[in-house]
Order: structure tokens, then sequence, then C-alpha cells
């Protein structure tokens, strides 16, 4: 049997299940909402799947069925003969999955009768009135039940949706209709409602009929026999299990490290024995609760395919990451959501393929599904490059369903409002259809992740689309972690998050460097912010007390004194190992003591009075028995941003308003010459130096300084000249290849992390703009400025090369920050450079005078036509085909990088990676020249 | 406290700081001497730490700090009685414990209203015993209230 349809059966056959024991619950409490909502949801899922398999006569039923208790969801008054009729058409529902079981066919005839009823209840009327007489089993029905008149507006026009036809009311109308009446106006809407006829078999039947003799043909093919090699293991019994083998391996850990006291020992060999088998049950435990997320994908394929269809849209699904493995119990868990997830983004985030052609975007909708493990967490991300939300339509659907009042909303961002979305019955789309829309959605959704300890979130820019990103935490699972050792404190970090281990040492190249009081640690050229662990753990340091100090002050300046103690404070006190930690794009270290070994933990969940604590995800026991809390990089990556700058929490939301998304950049703070900040991006700087005033040279009516073996120019920010008369000067050094020049600054303030909305209207040589960071005007110096000061012939010498001819670039970046940025820096590498702020721009550009340019660089994201698009449409032309296009993105990931070769781009670089970018161009066009 | 209480209940008492306490005894699992608790960083002031009782992971509360005392100059014997609640492991750390007491039911009241609000929050009445008084514990406020005040 398809397995589709197999899962489908046992899984309806167990909300049918649930569904009658809930009813006759909610028949004699009928106020209860909990129970309503509960049956609602499960004869939603049973209609929703139904759809998807191509069965019309069990999704008719329920529909029907889902309509009136809609209603009394909606607050109608329950009648027995309601009830009664339910469980009717859910008897009816059983009699068709049993043929269904037996012959996989939907069998013949038609519930028609049933289905009338049920609408006759939903329209508010009894069945006595409507004048139709109860079915078999109904007899139960009291003919007394009372009239109900009071017609709820919202399912007039769901009943008037369902049976839309051309030439009929259109739902827009009576949306006007519904909008423009506020207030319980129902008898405007009623009459129209009641007026149109109700033949909705018929109208749902024509429609799925092909479909499902498609699919079922090609069920039948496959073998019914056979049945899957396993059995079914309550979880709580697999949990009891784990939980022994824990306690085995504690006990085994404890008799190992007594056997390593003792030198010859009897035990050792069936030690070594009980070991090894210990290992293999753990092992094996472990895997009976682990499954790959791929499991719960493999119904999306087909899902989509038949959305596709259905809502005449072309869907592409892509996966990322179907081999993450998650807790069995966690999966099934977030299977439903899922599933309905990416249902919704396909019904409601994708536009049609018109409206999509229309937008400039290209004819085929993508949604993107990807899982990946975060830290003690798994990331799910379903991604469409749809519409993105309506802020409007969910303003007023929040207003309209009581959530918040005008001036609330006013107050909140974009984002704020989107995750409205989440709130019980809310759903904006127009047209109920029988694929989502009902409200029950994504309420569902947030629910059942909630019950799992995770959460979910929304990120939707208009034009470009939505992204829902559910985070589930690892409640129990083994993982391997880093023992690092604080005083006397123990502490374990996922080693998924480490990424390296470096020692740092006063006298070694990794010296721990303070920027005010922000301690930073150069690696590889770049600076990565440190954080100690016991600062962020807020632990009593036990500072080691300072010797030598003041040993030989007398002979040195004050100046210098000063200096050196502090320096002697920070090596001592600055000794230590820093964990190089990576959470999605943040990079920072932790400064701990100590490192011992790494090991395999099993991650325990916090008990709930340390849950409020984001620091750690869980505790372990260790092999010694003491019990040592897991740090959660994700909470520590989000305390630390917070510690840089908790202002900018604020200001980046308001940003976001401004339909940028999450674009961040780390900025060098600095002063020099005014007392207002500069900054300039982190990424350019290559290191940061402190200079003896002293060792400073003029030459030539310039300063220069030995550094490196070489004479480095320093220049002063534009007009300002002034600097110590004597001690140290901070320096920032720019380095190009093996060239670098110094600017000469009067303080570092700090690094923070922000997102840019710089603006260009200063017109003054060397700044590129200035833009409001932590509330503060600041000043975003043009690096691009200075280099060709610091080296006459910074333009030049390239040009000088064999065989140079400048070539002519064209870059494309909707960010006038990027273009700004980069113009300086490859017009510095020998191109000549054209901009553009769109593919469509650049397009022109590229067909208006074809062989003006030699090579295209292009951003990813950008709106109206990303990266991707334009690539392909370049590669489309044959007057472009052969145009080397490079991609800059400030998301790298293997998945992009695939993407972008498959659609044309010859390299893909790192938004910040200058060099990248340089090397990437120069060796793009010498394989263009040698192909030529 | 109902009606049922009509008939007598068996309790467990407790010492903190001198004064008696009890605990119904069918809340308690058992009684031990903790070893090795680890301190959790950031946690509630109430929050001792966490150690490992035979595989389990259990929460330990330090009672004086719960009921605003200063801490205990002896730390050398110290004593923790464990409960379960909601499916965690929990251990109330305290001075000693005593014998296992059925009382009867004429002989409780309700908290004084004098008594301090930091202990009329944990505590679900008083016993008067012929030669001193005991103090009810209710679990479920002893527990409850930290996770309000951390949440």
């Amino acid at each position: 049997m398809d397995d589709l349809l197999s899962e489908f059966l046992t899984e309806t056959v167990e909300s049918l299940d649930v569904v009658d024991v809930e009813l006759v619950k909610f028949e004699k409490d009928p106020n209860n909402q909990d129970i309503l909502g509960n049956i609602f949801r499960l004869v939603h899922t049973i209609k929703g799947t139904c759809g998807f398999l191509g069965l019309p006569r069990l999704e008719a039923l329920a529909h029907a069925a889902e309509t009136l208790m809609g209603k009394y969801r909606d607050g109608a008054e329950v009648t027995t003969e309601g009830v009664s009729l339910i469980l009717i058409s859910l008897d009816c529902i059983k009699d068709i999955l049993a043929e269904l079981s037996e012959n996989e066919v939907e069998p013949e005839g038609d519930d028609e009768q049933v289905i009338a009823q049920l609408h006759t209840l939903s329209e508010g009327k009894t069945l006595a009135e409507a004048g139709q007489v109860p079915t078999s089993g109904a007899s139960k029905v009291e003919a007394s039940a009372p009239s109900e008149n009071a017609s709820d507006d919202t399912a007039a026009i769901k009943i008037v949706e369902r049976e839309l036809k051309p030439g009929e009311v259109t739902l827009d109308d009576l949306e006007a209709a519904f909008l423009s009446a506020p207030g319980p106006d129902e008898v405007d809407e009623a009459p129209k409602a009641e007026a149109a006829p109700a033949p909705t078999v018929d109208a749902a039947k024509p429609a799925a009929a092909p479909k499902a003799a498609a699919g079922e043909e090609g069920s039948q093919k496959r073998d019914k026999a056979l049945q899957p090699q396993s059995i079914r293991v309550n979880v709580d019994t697999l949990e009891t299990l784990m939980t022994m083998v824990s306690e085995l391996v504690l006990t085994r850990n404890q008799l190992l490290e007594i056997l390593r006291r003792q030198d010859d020992s009897d035990f050792k060999v069936p030690l070594q024995r009980l070991s090894n088998v210990t290992a293999e049950l753990q092992e094996g435990v472990m895997k009976t609760r682990m499954q790959a997320i791929g499991n719960a994908w493999q119904k999306l394929p087909r899902i989509i395919r038949d959305l596709s269809n259905d809502l005449d849209k072309k869907i592409d699904l892509e996966m990322v990451g179907a081999e993450t493995e998650l807790d069995r119990q966690v999966l099934e868990m977030i299977k439903d959501p899922l599933t309905h997830m990416v249902r919704n983004s396909a019904d409601h985030g994708l536009e049609t393929t018109a409206e999509r052609i229309k937008a400039g975007k290209s004819e085929v909708g993508k949604i993107k599904l990807s899982a990946y493990h975060e830290g003690g967490h798994i990331i799910i991300e379903i991604a469409d490059d749809g519409k993105g939300l309506n802020t409007a339509k969910i303003s007023e659907k929040i207003i309209a369903n009581g959530l918040a009042s005008e001036d609330e909303l006013a107050k909140m961002t974009e984002n704020q409002i989107h995750k409205h979305v989440f709130a019980a019955g809310f759903s904006t789309a127009d047209v109920v259809t029988s694929v989502s829309g009902r409200g029950v959605g994504m309420d569902v959704v947030r629910t059942n992740i909630e019950v799992i300890g995770g959460n979910v979130d929304l990120v939707s820019v208009t034009g470009k689309g939505s992204t829902f990103k559910i985070k589930i935490p690892l409640t129990l699972a083994i993982v391997s972690a880093l023992i690092v050792g604080v005083d006397e404190h123990r502490y374990a970090i996922p080693q998924l998050a480490v990424v390296e281990l470096v020692r740092a040492h006063g006298d070694s190249e990794h010296r721990i460097e303070k920027i005010n009081n922000s301690r930073v640690l150069r690696l590889r050229n770049k600076l990565l912010p440190l954080v100690r662990l016991n600062d962020i753990l807020d632990l009593p340091h036990n500072p080691i007390t300072i010797e030598n100090e003041g040993g030989n002050e007398t002979q040195i300046s004050e100046d210098e004194a000063e200096a050196k103690t502090s320096d002697v404070k920070d090596d001592i006190e600055e000794n230590g190992f820093i964990v190089v930690i990576q959470v999605g794009p943040q990079t920072f270290g932790i400064v701990v003591d100590r490192v011992f070994d790494t090991e395999e933990i099993v991650v325990k969940p916090k008990s709930s009075l340390l849950r409020s604590i984001e620091m750690f995800s869980g505790n372990t026991i260790l092999g010694d028995g003491s019990v040592i809390m897991i740090i959660d990089p994700n909470g520590m990556a989000n305390q630390i941003s917070n510690d840089m700058g908790s202002t900018e929490i604020e200001e980046v939301s308001n940003e976001e308003k401004g339909n940028r998304s999450g674009k961040t950049t780390s900025l060098l703070m600095f002063k020099a010459g005014s007392d207002e900040p500069k900054a300039v991006p982190l990424s350019l700087v290559t290191r940061l130096e402190e200079i003896k005033i002293s060792d400073i040279e003029p030459s030539a009516g310039r300063d220069l300084v030995q550094y490196r073996g070489q004479l480095m120019p320093l220049l002063y920010v534009e007009g300002h000249r002034e600097m110590n008369e004597s001690g140290r000067q901070p320096v920032l050094v720019f380095s190009d290849d093996d060239r670098s020049m110094g600017l000469v600054v009067d303080e570092i303030l700090d690094i923070i992390e922000t997102q840019l909305e710089i603006e260009i209207n200063v017109p003054q040589p060397g700044i590129l703009g200035s833009a409001l960071i932590r509330g503060q005007a600041t000043e975003i110096m043009d690096v691009g400025y200075y280099l060709p000061q610091a080296f006459d012939d910074w333009f030049e010498r390239r040009e000088l090369g064999e065989s140079y001819k400048q070539k002519r670039l064209l870059l494309v970046d909707d960010s006038a920050f990027f273009r700004n940025m980069l113009s300086p820096v490859l017009s510095a590498a020998g191109y000549e450079v054209k901009t553009a702020v769109d593919p469509i721009e650049a397009l022109k550009l590229l067909r208006d005078e074809p062989g003006r340019f030699d090579i295209v660089v292009s951003d990813i994201e950008m709106p109206n036509m990303d990266g991707f698009m334009f690539a392909e449409t370049m590669n489309k032309d044959k007057d472009l085909r052969d145009l080397p296009i490079v991609a800059l993105s400030s998301h790298i990931s293997p998945g992009a990088i695939e993407r972008g070769r498959e659609v044309g781009f010859y390299d893909y670089v790192a938004k910040f990676d200058r060099e990248g970018l340089v090397t990437a161009l120069k060796e793009t066009l010498e394989t263009e020249g040698e192909a030529a | 406290m109902s009606s049922e209480n009509e008939i007598a209940q068996e309790y467990i008492t407790l010492v903190i700081a001198n004064q008696l306490f009890g605990l119904p005894i069918l809340e308690v699992q058992d009684v031990f001497m903790p070893e090795k608790i680890t301190s959790v960083p950031l946690s509630a002031a109430e929050i001792e730490g966490v150690l490992n009782l035979r595989g389990r992971i259990v929460t330990a509360i330090n009672m004086r700090r719960r009921l605003g005392l200063d801490d205990s100059k002896n730390t050398d014997e110290i004593m923790a009685v464990g409960i379960e609640y909601n499916d965690e492991s929990y251990g109330l750390i305290i001075d000693d414990v005593g014998e296992v007491l059925k009382l009867e039911k004429d002989n409780f009241e309700s908290n004084p209203t004098n008594l301090d609000p930091k202990w009329a929050q944990v505590s679900a009445g008083v016993y008067r015993l012929e030669k001193e008084l005991l103090v009810i514990l209710d679990v479920n406020k002893v527990l409850n209230i930290i996770e309000l005040q951390a949440a």
C-alpha cells in the first residue's frame, strides 16, 4: 500500500477515536472551548490530508463537519442534533476509511444528505425547519432543538466561499461589505449568504476526481502485505532505558577510575569488556531514539506537487539537511506543524505565476526547507520567496479580533505585528480554501512546538518572502562537549559550536588586548571579540596576585611605567584558553582558565527553576559523578550582543521597518580629532597597533613608522593632525597585499555589531556618510579615500603590470554603503568601476552597450530581482552569456554556493572579503582570457 | 486542607534554624546527605545548586535562604529531603531530620497573621505540639514561588 495512504489511515483512525470521545465530552460541556478546539483541529487535519490524497468524498464530509464545528467555535449554541449529526458524519468517514483500507479506493456513492444537513445546521436552522429528515442513526435527535437565528457572519462567508462560481457574489465584494460594516451587523450579510444555493458536493467532486484516480493507480502497484520490521515501543520505556544506560556509563567510568589506580588487577580484562559492551549499548539505545528529519519530510514533495496543481502555481521545493538527526519524539511532534507550514507557504506565501511575473520574479516560486544544528538546538527554517506577510491586513485582523488596540498597534514594529499570525484563530487568507485559512494553522504550529520546549519565529519582507524559523532544543541526546574550567567550576560547551581553541599568553602572538573594556584577540588578521566566562556568568573571579608590581619603576618615565604595570597585570590576568565559538553568523571567543577533555555527555534538561537562565541549555553528569551545567552558545551569543549594545535592539527593529533584511556589520568605533565618534567596518581593519610617538620618522612631508620590517606611512583623519606629545598613539592598520598604511586616531572606543543605515549626505572627503549608532551620529570613514594618499601609486602600480589593460567592471548592489565601500577598493585593484543599484538597471546598462564591461560583480540579496535570477537572466541572453559574473553575499553557505554555480556565477565571495574578491576577479578574468 | 484531614496525617519533621517544620510523608522521596553540589551561576539565591543523586539530577533548594535566614555556620553535616514535583527532583537543604509524627487535625490551625511574610508564603499552617510548634511546609509553594521570582 502507498506509504502515504497507510500512514493516513492509521493516523485518521486514531484521530477519529479521539474525536468520538471528545465529542461526547463536548456535548455534556458545550462551553468548553478547549475540547471544541481540539476536535476542530483533528477534523481540520483529516480534511486537509484527504484533500492531498485525492479523497474527495472524505474531504467533502470532513469539510462540512468542520464548518459546523467552526460555527460552534465561534459561539453558536450547541445542540444535540448538531452533535449527533457530526457523529453520524464521523461514522460515515469511518465506513469510507474501512473500505479504503481494504480496496485502497474510496467507495462509490455520495453523502449528499448528511452534508446538506450539516449545512442546514451551519446556517443556523434546525433540520425540522428545513424539512429534512435525519438519516440513519439520527433517531436520537430531538426535534425540540431550539432554533438559532443568530447567524454568524464569518460562518456565512465561509459557506459562500466554497460555492463560489462565476457570476455569483464575489468574495471581494463580501469582504468589502464585511469590512465596511463594523459591529454586529450580520443582517446585511445573512441574506446574501443564504441566497446562494448549497450544492457543495457537486462543486468539490469533479475537481478532485481525476487526481484521485491518478493517485490510486500508483498506490495499487505497491505490495500491500509489506509489513515494516518494527514494533511500537512506548517512548517512556526508551526514556527509562536511556536513563539506566546513562547510569551504567557512569558506574563504568567510576570503575575504570578505580582500576587506573590499581596496577595489576584481575578486574582489568572483564572491566575492559564491560566498558566496550556499555559503549555499544549506549550507542544502540541512542539510535533507537534518533531519526533523520528527512523522515518527516518524505510527504512534502508530493504535497507540494499536488498543491502546485491545485493552486496553479509553479513551486520548487528545496530541502537541505534532511540527514540532520533528532530525537524520535521531537520528530513526531514537529511533523504536523512542518507539513502545515509548508502548505501555508505554498498557499499564502507564494504568489500565483502571473503575479510573480508581474513582480519581476522567476515564475517558479521557491520554498526552502532547511534543518541544521546550531549550538544545542536544531533549527528548521521554512523560507519562501513569495510576497511576504501583509502587514496592513494583519493589523486589521489584530484590531478586529481585539488582540490589541489601535494605540498599541501603532507602537508595534512590523515584526511584532507579524508575530500575531501565531495567535489563536488568526487567519489572514481572504479565501478559506480547503488547503488552509481557517486560522487553526499557525496557532497549532506554535502550540505543538512549544510543547517540546521550542520556539518559532518569523521574518517577513514585503515582496521578498517570509522565513519561519523553528528552534527545538535537544532535550535528550548525547552530545560531544568540551569541558572547560574557570576557577574551581567546570562547564560543558557543545563541541558543535566550538571552532577552535587558542592558547592566549602575554608573550606569544596570541595576546588578549583591550579596547576600552572590550577584550579582543588578533586571530589570522581578524579581531575576535572575547568575553571572559566568569564575567558573563557573573562569577566572582579570584584574581591572581600581581607579582613584581612596581619593581624597577623609578628607572622609567611615568607614562611608560603606567603602561608597563597595566601590561603586566593584563598578562597575568589574561593568560588562559580561548574557546572560539561560532553561532550562526556570529563568532566570538570565550576566555577560560583551563580546558579539560572532550566528553560524550548526556544532555539532561535543566530544572524548571533554572529554565529562565538562557545561558545554559541543560546539565549533565560527568564520569566522576559530579553535575555540571551545559553552556548554550546561542544564549551566550545573545547575551554578548546584548552586552555590546542593548540599545541597538530597538534600533534594529525600527530599521527593519525600512524594509531591510537583517544585515549587520561589525564596526570599529574610534575618536579622531573631534568628539564625535567615527566608525569603520571592522573587517577592513587588519590590525590595531599602538605606536610609540618617538618611533615616528618624518620624511618628505609625511610621517612614517617602522612596521614589520617595512616603512609604513601614517595618515591622519582629514584635518586633524594632533597627536600625543609622547607615549603611545593608537593606529588602525589597513593592509593590502604587502603594503600597509596606518590611520592615526585619538582613541579606540569599542567594537559593535549593528545594522548600518548610512546616510550619504556629508560632502566631505574621507567620510562615506553618517549613521546613527547607539543613538549617536557617527561618521563612517571612507578607507578608499586614504589608500591612494598613503601610496601615490596605490592605483597606478598595478597598471604597470605585464600586458595590462584596465578591465571594466559593473558592480550591482542595492546597498549604497557597499557600493561606496567597494568601488574604491575595486578601483584600487585596477578596475574601471560602474555601479548599478539593481539587476534591472544593470541589465539595461549591459544591453545598451554590449561589450562595455569585462566582468560583473553582483550582490545576492536584492529586492525585485535577486542575484540568482540576475545570473539566470544573463545566462539566457546570448549576448551576455559569456560575460563572467561573480557573486557577492553576506550569507555564504554551501547550498548558496552550489545554487550560485548552477545559475552561472563564476565565483562566490563573502561581502567583506576584499582580498578574496580581488583574487576571485583576477582568477575569473584569467580563466576567461585563457579560454578565449 | 479539606474533610479528608479528619484522619490523622503523617509528617516528617525537619529542623531549620532550630525551628521544627513538617512535610507530609507522602511527599518525601528520601532523605540524603548532599555531596558535591554544583552551584548554578545566574540562578536565584535560594537555589543552592545541582547534584547527582543516583543518576538523577537534583536541584537543591537552600531552605534557610528560602525562609530569609542566614546561612548555617555548620556546613559539615547538611541534610536534604528529596521530593518529586512535576516529574523533577528537588532537594530541600535543611539542618536536620527528626522523626515521623502522626498528628491529629484537632491541633492544626492556619498561619498566625503576624507570621513573617516569607514564612507565610511557604507554610500551609501550624500544628500545636506539646512542647513546641510545628510549621507545615507546602511543597507547591516552596517551589512555585521561586519559579515566579525567577521568571
